[in-house]
């Protein structure tokens, strides 16, 4: 059985659609990468599968239930934690408090403070300063962990590398194998190509708020992706073709 | 020696004005919520003492255990179902319900007790005193000012500390974050809601005591009264509302030096004053307000 | 002319509607309404005008109310303070041999000239805090006005020179407060309509945003601030006339005023014209047949305003007005796409 389960899913926020009839599953332990250009509705869709965002139609399967209608706390409750875009550490807090609402759930499992200090040292250096003055890098690392905090089966994360130098976002991802040792599924949003594809079990592209192409890095060609991408060949954004859409 | 008495008197009147600032300082603070309706509030709870004290026999003091739970309920509650729904129409929205409720709890105290002053007895305890280096300090006015210092470290404690405390302060910060941890942030709303009404209650009923009882409008005087203490000391700081309380209650009695018609007005001029020079309050650091 | 070579417009343009039309068809309406109601004296008895006087400064107040919360986002609890000052205004250019008809007209503009210092007090706050300080505000006008014994102390006072004969009185006391309505509704009106209007709504739905774009809030704020404190002024003078003077300076200073400020727009309709015309229109008649009925009335009113606030936020007139599309009295702003044949340049498009 999948662990989640996505189906028919169209979302936005008002008026304004970002996706049409998204269709994804992720199976258990997976890593999911998620790319696309800036608003081809990655985040939307994260959002949509954290809770934060109702869908306006299709539905969400998660461990075989329907969540479609369960609210973002409640989903959090059953081990969907999402790392959201910008981080939105609380800024008043210190790293410590951070982490410590991120256990809010109670959830059982194999992170605590110590397991999260163990994964990223440079948070337990910074565990009582407070958020608002971290370098980006730093706050990120601490998202991360608070986000583990919660013990969470499902992990989303949203644009890890954004505004970072590359050797920060280089270390960031040197723990991705260690959280995902103990079986845990995620789906990452990136803008890095290159990145993606190196740690990802999977890849799925989205354009203009649909899933156009999804596979194993190892069966994708890198001009099938990049394709995918900018949307040559998808009738989208096309200038060669002349063809709008 | 006039002048020094004033001086301590004051100081330990802003002892109560504290305590009943509190309440309005942590709805602002973790939802942003004005609580126009505080005073009444205030005054409601110290009628809930009246009517215990007449239909139960019990003391002023001991009808805290009662009333302070009650109000703490009824916090939650009207978080939870009338105020959580306001703010999701409006930024006006909850300001125009705490403003209804303002106008219904007097009228409705009018029906139901007249607007005679209720008394709130508490045996010789307003009367007794102490004398200190010649100045002679009213026993009350030292208990509410040891309830504000023990009440406002006891709460911060709790915000520093305390799991609830720390849920508080990260839904200030960002709610929505704080969704995404699995918390239901209308939960903590209410919890933070509870904690300000129950010390609204106990100001309440001090307030009835100091002045000998309680009449149904009071709740327009001391409204005003908190929302200067917390303007005064500077938003977002609980031992902010103590020194506000100091300075509004110093200046109260040192304008009643002069004469016993001005001290509200007195105390009002300063409040004006310090929103026009230090708009920020006197321990405020950032623009808030 | 290079339109010639120009690629042909297909799209078609966009024409900027006022409602021109509907909003002259609505002011001529006005007119002449007003100018029955101004005859009203000569063939309706003083005790029905006399009451009619009643609904007119309550249209005035919640007009008022209205232009500061419902368009500038500014919720006041402290008009009160401006409509006391008005009142006690009367008194002090009366007492000076000024008629109090002419007095109530120079107590608004000294009330709007003491709103302009008072502004920048009040500006200091924001949202809640704005309102609870304009409360104070308000308290302290009070404390000082009752300080002085040549008006009454705190036990208010009466107006010593007014016209003898009870008829004329009541006719003159019913045109002023006519006239004010008239002057508040008509200023309000065309201030919403101006630039300054639109201005005020974008402050109101995005206020950071409207700052961005170039448009100085806090003078439009201030401006609106000043006029709404004079209204409530002139409102304050009539009510004061009306009664011959004031009784109680805590009732003309009370926050009951504000109370029912606020219940007849929001029962009306906050941020419309109509709204709180309406809104004043059913307190007038609450207030004329439960009035009566002891402080549960109030009990009443406050529960009434609550549950509009939540389960019926646009109003009585605002959800009529969004169920038919109604507005007798448009200030916004419509855009109509004006298609027109290919290779066809409207006239318009070559006006200067």
């Amino acid at each position: 059985m999948s662990l989640l389960e996505v189906t028919s899913l169209d979302a936005g926020y008002g008026d304004f659609q970002a996706l049409f009839d998204i269709h994804l599953t992720v199976e258990t332990g997976e890593l999911l990468a998620l790319v696309g250009a800036n608003g081809a509705g990655k985040s939307t869709l994260l959002r949509t599968i954290a809770g934060a965002i109702a869908p306006m139609s299709g539905h969400v399967r998660y461990a075989g239930a329907d969540i479609t209608g369960q609210p973002d706390f409640m989903r959090a409750r059953t081990g969907i934690v999402l790392v959201p875009e910008g981080r939105r550490l609380f800024p008043t807090l210190t790293v410590e408090e951070n982490l410590l609402v991120g256990g809010s759930t109670r959830r059982d499992g194999p992170w605590n403070l110590s397991a999260v200090f163990d994964l990223l040292p440079i948070v337990a250096d910074l565990r009582n300063r407070a958020c608002s003055h971290l370098s980006g890098g730093e706050q990120q690392a601490v998202a991360i962990g608070r986000a583990l905090m919660s013990n969470p089966d499902l992990l989303l994360l949203d644009e890890v590398s954004l505004g970072l130098a590359p050797i920060i976002v280089g270390q960031l991802y040197a723990v991705l194998p260690n959280i995902r040792e103990r079986g845990m599924t995620v789906i990452l949003v990136e803008q890095d190509l290159s990145r993606t594809l190196a740690v990802a079990d999977r890849v799925a592209c989205m354009l203009e708020g649909r899933l156009v192409l999804a596979g194993r890095p190892a069966e994708l060609t890198r001009e099938q992706v990049t394709d995918a991408y900018f949307g040559h060949g998808y009738g989208y954004l096309d200038t060669d073709s002349g063809a709008a859409r | 020696m006039s002048w020094l008495n004033a001086v301590v008197q004051g100081v330990l009147l802003g002892g109560f004005f504290a305590i009943s600032a509190l309440g309005l300082s942590i709805v602002f603070g973790v939802m942003r919520i004005v609580n126009l309706a505080h005073g009444a509030l205030m005054i409601l709870a110290a009628y809930g003492s009246v009517l215990l004290i007449e239909r139960t026999g019990l003391g002023t003091w001991s009808s805290l255990l009662v009333v302070v739970p009650v109000m703490a309920a009824l916090g939650y509650l009207l978080q939870r179902l009338v105020l959580q729904r306001a703010v999701s129409i409006s930024e006006l929205a909850p300001l125009m319900v705490t403003f209804g409720i303002s106008i219904m709890i007097p009228n409705a105290l009018v029906e139901l007790f007249t607007s005679d002053v209720q008394a709130l007895p508490t045996g010789n305890l307003a009367t007794r005193s102490v004398s200190a280096g010649g100045i002679a300090v009213g026993l009350l006015p030292l208990l509410t000012f040891g309830i504000a210092v023990v009440l406002i470290a006891g709460l911060q404690l709790f915000l520093a500390r305390a799991r609830s405390g720390r849920l508080m302060r990260a839904a200030a910060d960002d709610s929505q974050a704080l969704r995404l941890m699995g918390v239901d942030n209308r939960v903590v709303y209410a919890q933070a809601t509870a904690i300000a009404f129950a010390t609204l209650a106990l100001a309440g009923v001090l307030f009835g005591v100091r002045q000998g009882g309680v009449a149904p409008f009071d709740g327009q005087v001391t409204v005003l009264l908190a929302f200067e203490t917390v303007i005064i000391g500077g938003l977002g700081s609980l031992w902010g509302t103590l020194v506000g309380g100091i300075v509004l209650g110093v200046t109260q009695t040192l304008g009643g030096e002069f004469s016993p018609e001005v001290p509200l007005l007195v105390g009002n001029l300063m409040f004006l004053a310090v929103l026009a020079f230090r708009p920020n309050g006197i321990l405020g650091r950032e623009t808030r307000a | 002319m290079t339109t010639t070579t120009q690629p042909q417009t297909t799209a078609g343009s966009v024409r900027v509607d006022r409602d021109r039309g509907r909003a002259m068809l609505a002011v001529g309406l006005a007119l002449v309404a007003l100018v029955a109601l101004a005859a009203a004296p000569y063939f309706i008895g003083p005790g029905i005008t006399t009451d009619w006087g009643n609904l007119f400064y309550l249209v005035t107040l919640a007009s008022m109310w209205n232009l500061l919360a419902g368009y500038a986002g500014m919720l006041s609890v402290g008009q009160q303070g401006f409509i006391g000052l008005g009142a006690y205004g009367v008194f002090v250019f009366n007492d000076r041999g000024v008629n109090p008809y002419l007095s109530a007209v120079i107590a608004a503009a000294v009330v709007a000239a003491i709103a302009f210092p008072v502004s920048y007090l009040a500006f200091r706050l924001r949202g809640g805090y704005f309102a609870i300080g304009t409360w104070v505000i308000a308290e302290v006008m009070r404390q000082i006005i009752v300080r002085f014994e040549s008006l009454g102390a705190g036990k208010g006072r009466t107006i010593s020179a007014y016209t003898e004969d009870p008829i004329l009185r009541k006719a003159y006391t019913y045109w002023l407060a006519l006239g004010v309505m008239a002057v508040a509704l008509a200023a309000g009106y065309a201030l919403l309509r101006s630039r300054t209007g639109l201005a005020l709504q974008s402050i109101r739905d995005n206020e950071p945003a409207a700052g961005a774009v170039g448009i100085r809030v806090s003078r439009v704020k201030r401006l609106v601030f000043i006029a709404s404190a004079a209204g409530c002024a002139a409102a304050g003078a009539v009510i004061c006339i009306r009664s011959l003077g004031v009784a109680q300076p805590n009732e003309i200073f009370g926050v009951g005023y504000s109370a029912i400020m606020i219940f007849a727009v929001v029962i009306g309709g906050i941020g419309t014209i109509e709204g709180p015309v309406v809104g004043a229109v059913v307190y007038y008649l609450l207030d004329k047949y439960f009035g009566q009925s002891g402080v549960w009335y109030f009990v009443g009113l406050g529960l009434v305003a609550i549950l509009v606030t939540l389960f019926l936020p646009k109003g009585i007139w605002g959800e009529l007005a969004s169920r038919w599309h109604l507005s007798l009295l448009p200030v916004g702003y419509r855009t109509r796409s004006t298609p027109h044949p290919t290779g066809w340049l409207t006239a318009r498009d070559h006006r200067p």
